[in-house]
């Protein structure tokens, strides 16, 4: 019978401890499947999210062994079991209890970026044309799960908290996934200098490594608004010819 | 006392899944007060895992189509136990629905000159299910949220209703429920409820279903009263994975066989070609090459038998494994790496249409299904049964209970067909958001429901009973549970073991009433799952006794003692209701005649 021991983070708001639980082992396992077993025979009110079970809701996210992983994606056997399996919530957030953390602001910040704004139909039965090339282009950013491991991540948030003046990678992508879509015409490049925080991205790329959906958040999100930005409000010739026009 | 919130709407939806959130979306923007309650966070409910497609006749890719093939198809798929004033609506306003969708940001596959693109799926005569690869339910749930959050709705997300509130004259009034985070009760005033909450899947062992599963929808308009129609119809996913252990029951997307995937046996022989039903015999290939041709899109070509109705290919699969002819992990293959021999770059061309499916595999059973196939089996996946609703306005029979999606019952009869559940969500929770709205303004009870009732007192105090006493655990009683209807109530059903699930249900209420659970009442994993078991366990019932009526075989319904169909008897829906005296009664619903129009319809297309 193969065992293995994972170090699990149990508290709430106001502090909490690692408890190590062991439990058997088969082939195949994802660490949630590990902590499902705990909870069912050792720790009924052990605390943690998840749905779908196979890499599509990013409900799980936690940190295993100090790596922002989804726990339903992480087999067991890419893990070293001869030591404890370090669980822990995400620390960009507020813990709730145990895995779980108040990810409530990502929600409030979402409703803060303009929604989608199309251009009118093409076609008297109100529909559109697009191109499959300029569909795929923004399918990509489209795959997100919001898991928000990349929020968890990004030292903006994580180390410096600066949560009221940075959206983080995630909205920044969600506004990305606007911005590019082919019907849309609405334009954020003014909330993303002014409210949105995009300048505090320094592009370490953190949030990229991390994507469980394989988004090249920084090169194809985050840099292009970033040069959106630039050409709008920074461009010397657009600048001469904004304070000739004034 | 303990210690409640207070929240006042006119329609509260319970569920924000597809229909959910489609249902809030249109009470909204008939300018009444809303409120979503969601067990889960927003964005995270079932509809995230539909991967096929949306079906709605839009005839972009083939200009054959029409509401009327989609209506003719969607009766069959149902063998012809339907609400067929659904089916109709269904079908007629399904195009419209998917539309607005991308008015509203969705973004499909495009046709080479720029329309939404289709994709064949089983039981569909045309390429019909507008998609996005094999993620179309994160895209359409996405849309919705997307589009939802800025018309005003207020959502309550891990949230859970635990009971439906009515007021002296029988008018839904409110629902009682709490709130995962910190465990504290909340009351809501509602004019009108919809019930959004989908599926049952949780009532088995193997499913493709989460956590949130667990009928809560069903057993609370039981519960209040309604009647629910159709439980014996559950839906079996031919093709769920079975290896490793861990990942059983999970999804693989039909859209792999409508991409050219085939089934086989450990002979290799491709043994869906060995049993097809009459009534499919004319549009079925019978022979591979046909059958391929129909993948690629040769519109005069018959699909292959692999794309028959769900219930089919699950039944036949069921017999491989069970003749001894099942793969070594007790499924049989499904294999979409041999299109390599027929498509130039047929890896990448795998990758590209189904990339879930790569990706799941890949990593959570180290298999590359563009270099060998997958090992699949059936596994718990649709509820066709669920609340009795008016076609047109999906009232239930109890005044201001709506119900739209998989926890309504009427569109699908006897088996779904792939594609029509996201269609359904759409058109039915378009409906059920505009006529509560319509209900809650005209109608609504004006009752203000009382924290010190008495009622609310004694489910307060029933809530929290599990906290003060010693007992088993409740993940026990639930595993025993799926142990039980898998084994008694599945896929190939009997009388006397069916009447065996029924004195277990009856031995697991009791252990459900004596659960106990540790700790403290915040985020508590062991006392959420101690109050679904009631929910769970009413289902259930209801499953087995409607299952146990049904004395023949139809659809998602096969009876071994009773394995023929039976229309002179049986062409009939089963009701399942609260007596007076709280039994569970079982009756049966004759289906009102069918309009002459439609009538014409389903022989022409015969």
């Amino acid at each position: 019978m193969a065992v293995a021991t994972f170090r699990i983070w149990r508290g709430n708001s106001e502090g909490g401890e690692f408890r190590d639980y062991t439990t058997e082992v088969f082939p195949g396992m994802v660490v949630l499947d590990a902590v499902h077993r705990i909870q069912a025979e050792q720790a009924n009110d052990l605390a943690v999210r998840w749905n779908c079970k196979a890499g599509k809701c990013g409900s799980c996210s936690a940190e295993i062994n100090g790596n922002p992983r989804l726990m339903c994606m992480t087999r067991l056997n890419s893990l070293p079991l001869d030591r404890p399996v370090a669980l822990q919530p995400m620390r960009a957030f507020p813990p709730i209890k145990d895995l779980v953390t108040d990810v409530s602001w990502n929600y409030r910040v979402k409703k803060t970026i303009r929604k989608f704004e199309p251009r009118p139909p093409d076609d008297g039965n109100g529909t559109w044309l697009m191109a499959q090339a300029d569909v795929d282009r923004v399918q990509e950013f489209r795959r997100c799960i919001e898991c928000y491991l990349c929020q968890d991540v990004c030292h903006v948030l994580r180390e410096h908290s600066l949560h009221d003046y940075f959206v983080g990678p995630r909205f920044l992508v969600h506004t990305a996934a606007l911005e590019m879509h082919p019907l849309d015409i609405g334009s954020r490049t003014g909330d993303l200098k002014n409210q949105h925080g995009i300048s505090y991205c320094n592009i370490t790329k953190c949030c990229t490594k991390v994507c469980p959906e394989g988004i090249a958040i920084t090169d194809n999100a985050i840099i292009p608004l970033k040069e959106r930005v630039v050409d709008e409000y920074f461009d010397p010739v657009r600048k001469l010819f904004r304070i000739l026009r004034t | 006392m303990p210690e409640y919130q207070t929240h006042d709407y006119d329609v509260l939806v319970i569920g924000a899944g597809g229909a959910g959130l489609r249902a809030a979306i249109e009470a909204s923007a008939n300018g009444v007060r809303v409120g979503v309650i969601t067990k889960s966070l927003l964005g995270k409910a079932h509809t995230v895992m539909a991967e096929g497609g949306i079906a709605a006749a839009l005839s972009n890719t083939d200009e054959r189509d029409d509401w009327k093939v989609h209506f003719a198809d969607t009766m069959r798929g149902g063998q012809y136990v339907n609400n067929w004033r659904m089916a109709e609506l269904h079908a007629k306003e399904a195009p419209e629905r998917v539309r607005e969708l991308e008015a509203w940001g969705a973004l499909f596959d495009r046709t080479k000159d720029g329309r939404i693109l289709q994709r064949n799926f089983g039981g569909h005569r045309y390429p019909r299910l507008a998609h996005v690869g094999d993620r179309t339910g994160l895209e359409m749930i996405r849309t919705l949220q997307d589009h939802g959050i800025h018309l005003g709705m207020e959502v309550h997300m891990e949230a859970t209703v635990l009971k439906l509130l009515k007021d002296d004259q029988g008018r839904i009034a409110g629902a009682f429920g709490y709130e995962r985070e910190r465990g504290r009760f909340l009351l809501f005033h509602a004019k009108a409820v919809v019930l959004a909450t989908g599926g049952i899947g949780r009532a088995y062992k193997v499913t493709s279903n989460s956590w949130e599963y667990t009928g809560d929808g069903h057993s609370l308009a039981y519960d209040a009263g309604a009647s629910l129609m159709d439980m014996e119809f559950v839906q079996f996913h031919p093709t769920g994975m079975i290896w490793p252990p861990s990942v059983c029951g999970i999804l693989v997307t039909e859209g792999v066989r409508g991409e050219g995937g085939v089934l086989k046996n450990i002979e290799g022989r491709r043994f869906m070609f060995d049993d097809i039903p009459e009534n499919y015999r004319s549009q079925t290939a019978d022979n591979e090459e046909e059958g391929w041709r129909y993948t690629q899109g040769d519109r005069d070509a018959r699909r292959p038998p692999e794309l028959l109705t769900r219930d089919h290919v699950a039944r036949c699969i069921m017999r491989e494994i069970r003749e001894g002819r099942g793969s070594p992990h007790g499924g049989v293959y499904l294999d979409i790496a041999w299109i390599k021999n027929r498509i130039p770059k047929g890896a990448e061309h795998i990758k590209r249409k189904l990339p879930s499916m790569y990706h799941q595999f890949k990593q959570l059973a180290d298999i590359d299904i563009t270099e060998e196939p997958m090992e699949v089996g059936p596994t718990t996946h649709y509820m066709m049964g669920g609340v009795r609703v008016d076609a047109d306005t999906q009232m239930s029979d109890v005044p201001g209970l709506f119900a739209a999606g998989e926890c309504a019952a009427g569109l699908h009869g006897a088996n779904r067909l792939g594609g029509n559940s996201l269609s359904d969500l759409l058109v039915f929770g378009k409906r059920a958001g505009e006529h509560a709205a319509r209900f809650a303004n005209k109608n609504g009870s004006a009752t203000r429901l009382r924290l010190d009732s008495e009622q609310i007192k004694s489910l307060a105090h029933t809530a929290l009973a599990a906290f003060e006493r010693e007992g088993e655990s409740p993940y026990d009683v639930q595993f025993d549970l799926q142990d039980l209807m898998q084994k008694l109530v599945g896929i190939v059903r009997r009388e006397e073991e069916m009447r065996g699930a029924l004195d277990g249900i009856e031995q697991l209420k009791k252990r459900a009433e004596a659960v106990a659970v540790a700790g403290n009442r915040e985020y508590n994993g062991g006392w959420h799952t101690a109050l679904d078991l009631p929910h769970l366990l009413s289902v259930s019932e209801m499953i087995t006794r409607a299952a146990i009526e049904r004395k023949e075989s139809r659809g998602a319904h096969f009876r071994e003692d009773y394995p023929q169909k039976n229309d002179s008897e049986w062409r009939c829906n089963i009701v399942v209701r609260r007596s007076e005296s709280g039994q569970m009664t079982v009756r049966r619903q004759p289906i009102p005649e069918m309009p002459c129009e439609l009538k014409q319809i389903i022989s022409e297309m015969k």
